[in-house]
């Protein structure tokens, strides 16, 4: 990993550039020329988003080609109702894999990343990684042999396959982010101490480090909450509509031969609304989160 | 001997779950897969097949459709590559020092990132609809609206490879320009302060100070950057799916061909397909997993 994600991340996105005592380099045109040029970018990144939501409260006669752009001409929500009777099962079962997956790699990885960050054993280099080309692997790579492996152990298709799946290739991106940030902040000189006096592994582990854990866990937590919410690959290839996640859902919602638009738009608006809100509410953790997860995709 | 495993054995113990399942559900899955794209398993049904050698990669590179993928997957890589660096190099640059509203500005560029990429392939999918004219939908609507109507055109599904995949790549430039934006800005603010004002105190123009300066010490941030949008594209599938639907050859790439050949049930084929684009991806991973690793223990 690079120096970024060994840092606080998100405080050095905090930091402010110092003003005042030297010129900046800056002038007054040239604060405007940037303002106006971000303004513009800013407009580029919401178009969708106006687009998407006006429609999602149309209703069917309004969704025609000339009136995309303009306002709705009645403000209905029957879309959201029809897209939320759609999705509803899907996301209750979403919810039930993406939040125990998100804790149990997230237990896991922060075990793993204290060993390899401050418990070194001969090989541990190695071993790290072995699990780091783990992050990479395209799930393309993996998956039809998982299909069968599941088939032989007797998971049950669905939420429980897709649990173990997404726990286990969850593993590594937990065990850098931890690795990293147990790099950051954890003294060699404490470890030093508390194993002079004669404290194991898991007294070190549970006394000095699981207190001083809760913001790495914060940024383990929404990453793989997030990645969990999103995925498609695993859900379309383990995963059926009557037992799959949330995206499967959306898919099916906004597929087919007769797409009612204003419903796809409030579909896809629902389905966003979990990690849009863990963003909106959590946000500072979230740019640590991409920061140390860098290189999971 | 016991004494010096006392110390580090502990450590080991933690690992070793991991370091099996990972053994087992990455690597040895991954052999799997190799070992079947090296049998005439042409059908879902399971059992023993013959060994074919490397037959279904040679058939594989004989074949014009999965050429046209790779070619496909070429072209949508280096769009979504530079694009998203351009992007968010250039946003990040406007922020780096500091305007009003900065952290609404970081916020909203960020947000795409959020979302999931069936969810944004359904919307792009729609705005990027290749009616033109008085039908216009989506984005040559809003080009018909604003009197730019030279500007409609058929996103994806028009005659050039290029235009077909630079349609494709424009979602996901939209979704991920704001997470290079983060990274370069932390890269930005994580340069001390001292560094700018000598080389302004030695007379260096803003040019001189971003190319002589600045620039260089974000050189391992564009690494990483590099690195994951190279595996992100090569890996894209969601997004594809979702736009263009499953069945198009126009937007077709391996990993599209794979879900493809695995609807009609020819293992060994999809397998292969696996295969190459692991190798593909590990070209471009291997070299910095090592280096990171050796550095890590350099800085020990």
């Amino acid at each position: 990993m690079t120096a970024v994600a060994e840092a606080p991340a998100s405080e050095l996105l905090k930091r402010k550039a110092r003003r005042g005592a030297v010129i900046d380099g800056t002038t007054p045109t040239s604060r405007t020329v940037r303002f106006a040029l971000l303004l513009l970018f800013l407009l580029f990144v919401l178009m969708p988003v106006y687009v998407v939501v006006i429609t999602s409260f149309k209703t069917s006669s309004d969704t025609t080609a000339a009136s995309q752009w303009s306002l709705p001409q009645t403000w209905t929500l029957e879309p959201w109702q029809k897209a939320w009777d759609v999705l509803q099962p899907y996301m209750i079962r979403s919810l039930s894999l993406a939040i125990p997956a998100a804790i149990i790699s997230s237990m896991i990885g922060s075990m793993n990343g204290f060993v390899l960050a401050r418990w070194r054993f001969p090989g541990a280099n190695l071993a790290f990684a072995f699990i780091l080309f783990g992050m990479f692997i395209p799930y393309q790579a993996v998956m039809l042999p998982l299909r069968n492996t599941f088939r032989e152990l007797n998971v049950t298709q669905g939420v429980p396959t897709l649990l173990l799946a997404h726990c286990i290739y969850g593993i590594p991106i937990c065990t850098l982010i931890f690795r990293n940030y147990y790099a950051t902040i954890v003294p060699h000189e404490l470890i030093e101490s508390a194993r002079v006096d004669g404290a194991g592994l898991v007294a070190t582990y549970v006394r000095i480090i699981l207190p001083i854990s809760i913001s790495g866990f914060v940024v383990t937590l929404i990453w793989q909450f997030t990645s969990v919410w999103n995925d498609f690959l695993f859900a379309l290839f383990l995963t059926q509509q009557r037992n799959g996640p949330v995206t499967l859902g959306l898919a099916a919602l906004a597929g087919g031969q007769k797409v009612d638009y204003a419903a796809s738009m409030a579909g896809a608006l629902i389905t966003s609304l979990p990690t849009l809100l863990v963003y909106i509410l959590l946000g500072r953790w979230f740019i640590g989160g991409l920061m140390a997860g860098a290189l999971k995709g | 001997m016991y004494g010096r495993f006392r110390t580090w054995g502990p450590g080991l113990l933690v690992l070793l779950p991991t370091i099996g399942l990972l053994g087992y559900f990455v690597y040895g899955l991954i052999g799997a897969t190799l070992n079947t794209s090296l049998t005439a398993q042409h059908a879902a049904r399971r059992g023993s097949y013959p060994y074919v050698g490397f037959e279904n990669y040679a058939n594989l590179f004989a074949e014009e459709r999965f050429l046209n993928s790779l070619k496909n997957l070429g072209v949508l890589t280096v769009a979504f590559i530079v694009g998203t660096l351009i992007f968010g190099l250039l946003w990040a640059l406007l922020l780096e020092k500091g305007v009003p509203g900065e952290s609404i500005f970081r916020s909203v560029y960020l947000f795409p990132m959020a979302i999931s990429m069936i969810a944004s392939g359904v919307v792009w999918g729609w705005l990027m609809n290749p009616s033109t004219g008085d039908d216009a939908r989506g984005i040559n609507r809003l080009f018909h609206l604003l009197h730019l109507g030279f500007l409609e055109n058929s996103w994806w599904s028009g005659t050039s490879r290029w235009t077909n995949m630079l349609a494709i790549a424009l979602p996901a430039i939209w979704q991920l320009s704001g997470y290079i934006m983060a990274l370069f800005l932390a890269g930005f603010r994580g340069i001390p302060p001292e560094l700018r004002e000598a080389a302004r105190v030695d007379g260096a123009s803003e040019f001189k100070l971003y190319r002589h300066v600045l620039f260089p010490q974000l050189s391992p941030i564009a690494l990483s950057a590099l690195i994951i949008l190279g595996h992100m594209s090569l890996k894209l599938f969601d997004l594809i799916y979702a736009i263009a639907g499953p069945s198009q050859f126009r937007t077709e790439v391996p990993s599209v061909y794979m879900w493809n050949t695995l609807l009609r049930s020819d293992m060994a084929k999809a397998a292969a397909i696996a295969i190459v684009l692991l190798a593909v991806v590990a070209v471009l991973v291997i070299p910095y997993v090592a280096y990171t690793v050796r550095q890590e223990s350099a800085e020990r």
